[in-house]
């Protein structure tokens, strides 16, 4: 604490200081010249503008690229979640504000929805935030939790955005990777990446305020077991740590998998937070509807800073998504629900996917969850001869080249690294599969082509 | 230490009440002492209270008729419904996610319709962000651009969460008062009477200033800041180097003529300023959540860098919903036809309605220029009543507008909650009601202001 407000007052004279020396009595210069030198952003963003969307998006947006980058449907939503929006924008009352911290219908449902899994019941007003996403939720925690000063791990590769918003509230982010090697005669799986409990219990000290745990994980398709969930609780249970746990993909989960909630392990409810999605539950990103579960005693506080940000919600979404979830609570174990048939329409186009990458001589990580497979894309030894900044890292250099030369889109997995680690990774790049049989097709026409070229 | 002794108990009287059959009661107590670590972070400090949720929670607790918080009870326009049900029943593609900082349709109005307003080239890409709303924009703008020590002048009285979001932002508000002038005896008291002295105005610019927070027309007293007023805050964010950040979501809504003017679009200010405007105001479609921001690249770039550590995307389908209701308007610009000219032509006569009932009860009204809201004097009331129930602390608005619900079937909102702390015992007699309603509404509330009337009789 002391040292955080130290480091407060010195700068606030060194920007006390910058100012004096900019002042444009001492240096006579005109109006907009003293703007340009006033006018800066808060340091909070300082080195957060970069971002590996803005660029590769733009990229893949060439209507003639197969895009397998962004995390992104291009399959339609289920009928009856349409519908229900359909219906909905008909009701006046519906296109006025909501409830701040959720529409009551909606967090009813979710309420209803997650008892099942918890072994307490939800008390939808206080111990449920409904968000612009689950990124706003990942927002919404780190801003109401996390304090400048504060030590948050964050485990490698990790969701883009974990570290710039640690970075953005004055916490230090700590950095673990998952590690693997293929083994000769075994399908390189998700499950083979593990963290070294060892290595794990190091990273954890007196400052650490959070880990961020992802799973299933982006982008490996890690689904985390039993045994290592519970390493990791036994350490936020010993340092006394909250735990922020990213499950979006928590129905995407194959065949001898199961998906654990982290929060229901012994000592765990009490300081984990968990983050769904809309978007990933039901292929509807548009709809920017995402929520945290956990106790009141940390909810309150992603409800004060919602209150001060976004303040409410947009209400016809959430009350459709409410019907929609009413549809699929009731028949749960019906292969009809869509939180069974969805698992089930994409095991098979993983499946796809993995056939089509090992057929152009890759070893791709078989994901046990979630809608992404990484692949080692060295083993091509592409021609990158022709692409300019060689700064960049590998994968972002193979992205480019392949966006452009085979009209085909993925994501560099450096970007999903911190600066020191990019090497680590940077021969990966991952591809999304949650995408329609066309655009399989597609991309197993462009696959097999360049399959003939290399023979 | 305190708020975590509470929090204890209050948590293990919850976790007995919760907790399921088989759940071990050891386990229960292990989990309720296991936090220790503050909670939560310092930026919420001072933040955390919030009045709508009050006064809300008690309105709805009771039959009233309910002017208090400022959302229309009419549908949206016709086109503006048909176009969101486009947008849901259009192209399956608008179900996932769009461009991070505004779909490029809406973008694209965006700048051409609000180009044409403000006299200026306006590039849909770089000057142009789509926020959840325009509070996601006033939000996005101040972490964007005040920092840790920064001073951000406010103009009292002013919407509730300028001051929270310049705290959250590590900033310091600097509060200067709009002050009304006396009126003659039996003439109403008029939003446009109430003025900055210019002097007091400089002196709160210092160099520490890096924005001032501007709002009109103004919520919640009604105030349409003139080209006059506009030019003087202009020339003084000039001369200190100061952003300014215009919040003029009530932009159609001016009444009596008033003219609303962007201060965007005076010499020299496009440059220093953030223009935020709101759908939800716009369309009386408050539940969309649809605002945007405005202005030049060199601020909007650090909008877009915020946007991307937040929210990153907004929802699609009610952005083209935006986007086409926006292309409808810009077809009727000025015309009979208009939505933004036919809503404040309505509201106009909605304001004139309340102005009148709310006087036969000895409720003072101060008659706004524009935007969804009045305020009215409850002086006569506090000399009449002074010792409402209520709090130690708790200013008389706030008594006032209890009592009101309780006995009166009648919200509004204690416009003490607009000022700063220290200026809320100036400022305690007045109470702000909406008169964005239906037709039936302002007939109830002349149902309830008669019988209050009766009460009064001897």
């Amino acid at each position: 604490m002391f040292l955080a407000q130290r480091r407060l007052c010195f700068l606030d004279s060194r920007a006390k200081f910058l100012k004096t020396i900019y002042s444009s009595k001492i240096l006579g210069l005109p109006t907009s010249a003293k703007m340009s030198l006033k006018i800066i952003n808060a340091k909070r963003i300082e080195g957060l503008d970069s971002n590996v969307w803005t660029e590769f998006t733009k990229l893949a947006a060439d209507p003639s690229v197969v895009n397998l980058g962004q995390g992104l449907p291009d399959i339609s939503p289920p009928i009856y979640v349409k519908e229900k929006l359909s219906e909905i924008a008909a009701i006046d009352s519906l296109n006025q504000y909501t409830r701040g911290f959720g529409h009551p219908s909606l967090v009813k449902a979710l309420a209803c929805l997650y008892e099942k899994f918890y072994q307490n019941q939800i008390n939808p007003n206080k111990e449920i935030l409904v968000t612009v996403g689950a990124y706003g939720s990942l927002f919404n925690a780190i801003e109401g939790l996390i304090d400048e000063g504060d030590e948050v791990i964050i485990i490698m590769p990790f969701y883009d955005c974990y570290e710039p918003m640690v970075r953005m509230a004055g916490a230090t982010p700590v950095f673990i990777p998952l590690r693997s090697k293929p083994v000769d005669g075994k399908k390189w799986s998700s499950s083979d990446w593990t963290l070294d409990p060892q290595e794990l219990a190091s990273k954890f000290n007196s400052k650490t305020k959070a880990i961020i745990l992802n799973t299933p994980h982006n982008p490996i398709g890690k689904v985390y077991n039993k045994e290592e969930l519970q390493i990791i609780a036994d350490l936020c249970i010993k340092y006394d740590t909250l735990c922020i746990s990213d499950e979006v993909y928590e129905w995407l989960v194959y065949t001898g998998n199961k998906h654990l909630k982290i929060a229901t392990f012994p000592g765990m409810w009490e300081r984990t937070i968990t983050i769904g999605s809309a978007g990933k539950t039901f292929s509807v990103t548009g709809w920017k509807l995402g929520w945290s579960i956990g106790p009141n005693h940390l909810i309150k506080h992603l409800q004060t800073v919602q209150q001060n940000t976004i303040y409410t919600c947009a209400t016809p979404l959430q009350e459709a998504l409410a019907q929609a979830f009413w549809i699929d609570i009731k028949r749960m174990d019906d292969p009809e629900c869509y939180f069974n048939s969805l698992p089930k329409e994409l095991e098979v186009k993983r499946d796809r996917m993995i056939h089509l990458l090992e057929s152009l001589g890759l070893k791709p990580i078989v994901p046990d969850g979630g809608y992404f497979i990484i692949a080692d894309v060295s083993l091509l030894d592409a021609d990158l001869s022709d692409m300019k900044d060689s700064n960049e890292p590998y994968d972002y250099k193979f992205v480019k080249w392949m966006t452009k030369n085979k009209k085909l889109s993925a994501i560099p997995v450096s970007a999903f690294c911190n600066a020191e680690t990019k090497l680590q990774f940077e021969k990966f790049v991952r591809f999304c599969f949650i995408k329609k049989d066309s655009t399989l097709d597609a991309a197993e026409e462009i696959i097999k082509a360049w399959t003939r070229q290399k023979s | 230490m305190f708020r975590n002794v509470t929090a204890i108990h209050l948590h293990l009287a919850g976790v007995f009440q919760r907790k399921k059959a088989g759940t071990s009661l050891a386990r229960c107590l292990h989990q309720t002492f296991a936090m220790a670590k503050r909670l939560p972070a310092r930026r919420l400090d001072g933040i955390d209270h919030n009045p709508w949720v009050e006064f809300g929670k008690m309105a709805s607790e009771y039959d009233v008729v309910n002017l208090g918080q400022g959302f229309p009870d009419f549908p949206p326009p016709d086109f503006a419904v048909q176009a969101f049900q486009l947008a849901l029943s259009g192209d399956f593609m608008l179900n996932q996610y769009t461009r991070a900082f505004g779909y490029p349709p809406l973008t694209k109005i965006l700048a051409s319709f609000f180009g044409k307003l403000l006299e200026q080239e306006i590039d849909p890409l770089k000057n142009v962000l789509v926020t959840v709303g325009a509070y996601g924009a006033l939000f996005t703008a101040f972490q964007a651009l005040v920092d840790e020590g920064d001073e951000v002048i406010i103009i009292e009285p002013f919407f509730d969460c300028y001051e929270p979001m310049t705290l959250m932002a590590g900033g310091h508000p600097v509060f200067v008062t709009l002050k009304p002038s006396p009126t003659g005896d039996g003439e109403l008291d008029s939003a446009g009477n109430w003025r900055l002295d210019p002097t007091e105005l400089a002196s709160k610019f210092t160099s520490r200033t890096k924005a001032l927070i501007l709002n009109t027309p103004n919520n919640p007293l009604g105030k349409v800041f003139s080209k006059a007023e506009l030019e003087l805050v202009a020339s003084l964010c000039q001369q200190h180097d100061v952003i300014c950040i215009s919040d003029e979501v009530y932009q159609w809504l001016v009444y009596d003529g008033h003219q609303h003017v962007s201060i965007a679009s005076l010499p020299g200010m496009w440059e220093r300023t953030l223009t935020i405007g709101s759908a939800g105001k716009s369309f009386s479609a408050t539940g969309w959540k649809v605002g945007w921001a405005l202005g030049p690249d060199r601020l909007m770039k650090h909008l877009r860098t915020v946007q991307q550590n937040t929210v990153y995307h907004c929802p699609t389908q009610g952005q083209a919903a935006v986007a086409q209701s926006l292309q409808h308007e810009q077809l009727h610009f000025g015309q009979p036809s208009s939505y933004f000219v036919q809503l404040p032509r309505a509201m106009w006569r909605s304001r004139d309605h309340m102005v009148r009932s709310l006087q036969s009860v000895g409720l003072r009204p101060v008659v706004p220029q524009g935007s969804y809201f009045l305020i009215a004097d409850i002086s006569d009331f506090k000399s009449k009543m002074p010792d409402l129930p209520g709090d130690v602390d708790e200013p008389y608005d706030k008594r006032f507008v209890k009592w009101m619900i309780r006995n009166k079937g009648l919200a509004g909102i204690p416009v003490s909650v607009f000022y700063s702390w220290p200026h809320q015992k100036h400022f305690d007699h007045y109470v702000r009601f909406c008169f964005v309603k239906d037709e039936s509404t302002l007939q109830a509330l002349d149902e309830k202001l008669q019988k209050w009337k009766d009460e009064l009789r001897p």
